[in-house]
């Protein structure tokens, strides 16, 4: 070794160490003068919520936050582990649809006595479709941050061409208007692209027919049943009539560049969308879409979206859980919102934000505002992501290996009773011991 | 037999010896793969994690629903897909690598030794995100070489025919190295005056690699194929990284099924059923290997 090296390590060795005690000290310092939350958020959601901390341990001295931020990809997997590890954060942005799976592990602290007792979080104040998706079992688990849903966006150049000034608001009059898009369009062009691997359009049109999706307190499958039957029949109608391509994701190598070419005038797409379209679309296009609130059945009002969306919740093990309340009540607050708005493009999940000039003048947003005042919640048991996959592969049966609707539908129910079969049995337990 | 005086007491030193690893070994490997086994026979799902007492004993029911599972039998074929294709197109270029750098002529053995040894060691997502790259329908420098000879785009890994053979191609690729070092110490083990008898008495080369080679690499070939056989049933990261199990299910194999049932699903149930029989055609798999071998030796 040459004899520099040795002493030129040294001051890294001392450095190391004095970060490592610096670390030692850091951690134990805050529990005689102050508290440490523990925040997880996902994706991009967590790179910027971090910017609104700062205001937060500012007005609340004595509360310092750490926020870990990771991808979407390994969220879930992340959060039953550190459940099953009991090294769950104290608070974390989640999915509004994996409520009832960590519901059902006991793993979220319970709101309700916070909400009542707070002068800043009402419920009254949040679109209501997407409140009650944090509602689980009679009991408040999460306070809604963000929201969405799927709407349609459009060409309305394209639309226009086929004789329709704007998007058409029943299902008959919006097969016309594809008809009419498809009929003037180039050869190998389609009136809309539903992917066939995403379980949103079926799931989609089915909730805008008025189906529950299961039925009997979410026990069994209902999609044999009238209302998703005839959903599904303008589903597959669509495809067997040529008005929408039978292609996944994965065969679209570039949605936007084909949405440009018009190799398709309609999508189901999210808010998050909203800025994919504004960004990646050639400039001549720009004012050549739209968005549009999904069409309904009969046409008398906007059809129904879903309510999506991802909430703050409070994790039952943790220590601090009034100033984990806090965090969660800050940030539900309409000007944190409004803020987390413009740097996240997250579409605010309580009213007043709204009046924002940015979400207020936009017209493909108001799209999203009305829609946002007709969504259904997606059943709220921890089974239902599981029964989305097997909707998935029942619809391409259809779809792709042009199995009849009746075979598809009635093997969906099949598939979904075999999953809540586990469900049904609790549930008789519980009626069982209850006397 | 007639021990000697205090081999007993050196017997029980020997026990003591091996306790720590034996102690290690039944902490981390035999608890589990108990635990597994009971678990198969159970419906632990979510539910049990948030409350013990919702777990039932189901007997074989995991298997039964196993058997009646499309997915599974997909799966199934997947992954023996996989094992019969990969398994000796790898144990087949693992050799031809071997023979190249172990050859007499091959100058600076030790670094074309250490380039084909490289894709072992890399990352496996660093070298997915290349592959996908090489895969690419449209910019891919595998579908532009196939252009140059006039064949048409093919959709490597969007295709549900081509997605596993491009799986295939990429895993063989990426492990053969460490086989190669295996046959690289079996060949060297060949002893050269055998050779050499077999060139005097006028052998060519393919006479001599096909009767003197050949058999002397017997005990290597039982090796590499057990290892390969048991590697490539256990296929998951390749698949999970480069296409999460499609497109329509067509490179879903039984442990990428498995983990989908255990971690994403949490039937932790059904997942310790599937692994219960991974076992077992493994072990067949291995049985049948060696049986094989031995036949040919006699």
């Amino acid at each position: 070794m040459r004899p520099g090296a040795g002493a030129a390590r040294h001051p890294a060795i001392t450095g190391a160490l004095a970060l490592a005690v610096a670390g030692t000290l850091g951690c134990a310092a805050p529990a005689d003068e102050g508290i440490t939350l523990r925040f997880w958020a996902f994706g991009r959601e967590g790179e910027v919520v971090a910017e609104l901390v700062p205001e937060f341990e500012r007005t609340h001295p004595g509360i310092r936050v750490v926020v870990q931020q990771m991808p979407w990809t390994a969220a879930h997997e992340k959060l039953l582990t550190a459940h099953v590890g009991r090294t769950t954060p104290d608070v974390a942005q989640l999915g509004n649809t994996w409520i009832p799976e960590f519901a059902a592990l006991e793993a979220l602290a319970p709101l309700d006595s916070f909400v009542a007792a707070s002068p800043l979080v009402d419920s009254a104040a949040f679109f209501g479709g997407i409140w009650v998706t944090n509602r689980n079992a009679g009991r408040l688990l999460g306070v809604p941050w963000y929201v969405d849903t799927r709407v349609l966006f459009y060409r309305s150049d394209l639309l226009a061409r086929a004789g329709y000034a704007r998007m058409p608001t029943s299902w008959p009059e919006w097969r016309r208007a594809m008809e009419a898009v498809k009929a003037r369009g180039a050869p190998g062009s389609f009136a809309i692209y539903l992917p066939t691997n995403e379980w949103n359009p079926p799931i989609l049109l089915g909730v805008g027919a008025g189906s529950p999706l299961l039925a009997d307190d979410w026990q069994r499958g209902a999609f044999q049943q009238a209302p998703f039957r005839r959903a599904f029949d303008f589903y597959l109608s669509l495809y067997r009539d040529g008005l929408a391509p039978a292609m996944g994701a994965n065969d679209v190598a570039n949605l936007y560049q084909e949405f440009a070419r018009g190799t398709f005038a309609m999508y189901l797409g999210g808010p998050w969308q909203l800025g994919e379209f504004a960004r990646r679309l050639p400039a001549e296009l720009q004012d050549k879409w739209a968005t549009a609130p999904l069409p309904s059945e009969d046409g008398r009002e906007p059809g129904r979206s879903l309510a999506g969306g991802s909430s703050l919740v409070v994790f039952a093990a943790t220590k601090h859980r009034e100033a984990a309340w806090q965090l969660v009540e800050y940030l539900a607050q309409p000007a944190q919102q409004v803020a987390f708005f413009h740097l996240s493009g997250n579409l605010p999940a309580r009213r007043e934000a709204w009046a924002d000039s940015a979400l207020a003048r936009d017209p493909r947003v108001q799209a999203f505002r009305v829609q946002l005042d007709h969504v259904a919640p997606m059943p709220p048991i921890p089974e239902w992501e599981l029964i989305t996959s097997r909707v998935i592969e029942q619809a391409e049966r259809a779809v792709r290996g042009g199995v009849p609707a009746d075979s598809v539908l009635a093997a969906l129910d099949r598939q979904v009773d075999q999953i809540l079969e586990k469900r049904r049995w609790l549930l008789a337990r519980a009626r069982a011991e209850r006397p | 037999m007639n021990r000697a005086p205090g081999s007993q007491a050196e017997g029980r030193a020997g026990w003591w010896f091996v306790a720590p690893a034996l102690t290690l070994i039944g902490v981390f490997y035999g608890i589990p793969v108990l635990a597994a086994f009971l678990l198969s026979f159970t419906d632990f799902d979510l539910y049990a994690i948030g409350n013990l007492d919702t777990v039932r004993f189901t007997g074989l029911g995991n298997y039964a629903a196993l058997l009646h599972n499309p997915v599974f039998w997909t799966a199934l074929r997947n992954t023996l897909y996989f094992a019969l294709v990969g398994g000796p197109l790898s144990v087949l270029v693992s050799l031809s690598a071997a023979l190249l750098v172990n050859a007499r002529l091959a100058r600076a053995k030790g670094v074309f030794r250490t380039i084909y040894f490289t894709p072992v060691v890399t990352t496996l997502v660093a070298v997915a995100v290349v592959w996908r790259y090489l895969y690419h329908p449209s910019y891919g420098l595998l579908n532009y070489g196939l252009g140059q000879l006039g064949i048409g785009r093919i959709d490597w890994l969007g295709d549900p025919r081509w997605s596993m053979p491009a799986i295939i191609v990429m895993a063989v690729w990426k492990n053969f190295g460490y086989n190669m070092l295996i046959f690289v110490a079996g060949l060297q083990n060949v002893p050269a005056e055998l050779h050499e008898a077999a060139a005097l008495d006028g052998a060519s080369a393919w006479q001599r690699f096909r009767h003197v080679t050949v058999p002397a690499l017997a005990p290597t070939f039982l090796l590499v194929g057990v290892l390969t056989t048991i590697g490539n049933f256990q296929l998951f990261s390749e698949p999970y990284v480069m296409t999460q199990g499609g497109p329509l299910r067509s490179t879903t194999t039984m442990v990428l099924l498995l983990y989908e049932e255990g971690f994403r699903w949490w039937r932790m149930g059904v997942a310790a059923a599937i692994s219960v029989v991974l076992f077992l055609i493994v072990l067949a798999g291995t049985a049948l290997q060696i049986r094989l071998q031995r036949r040919a030796a006699s």
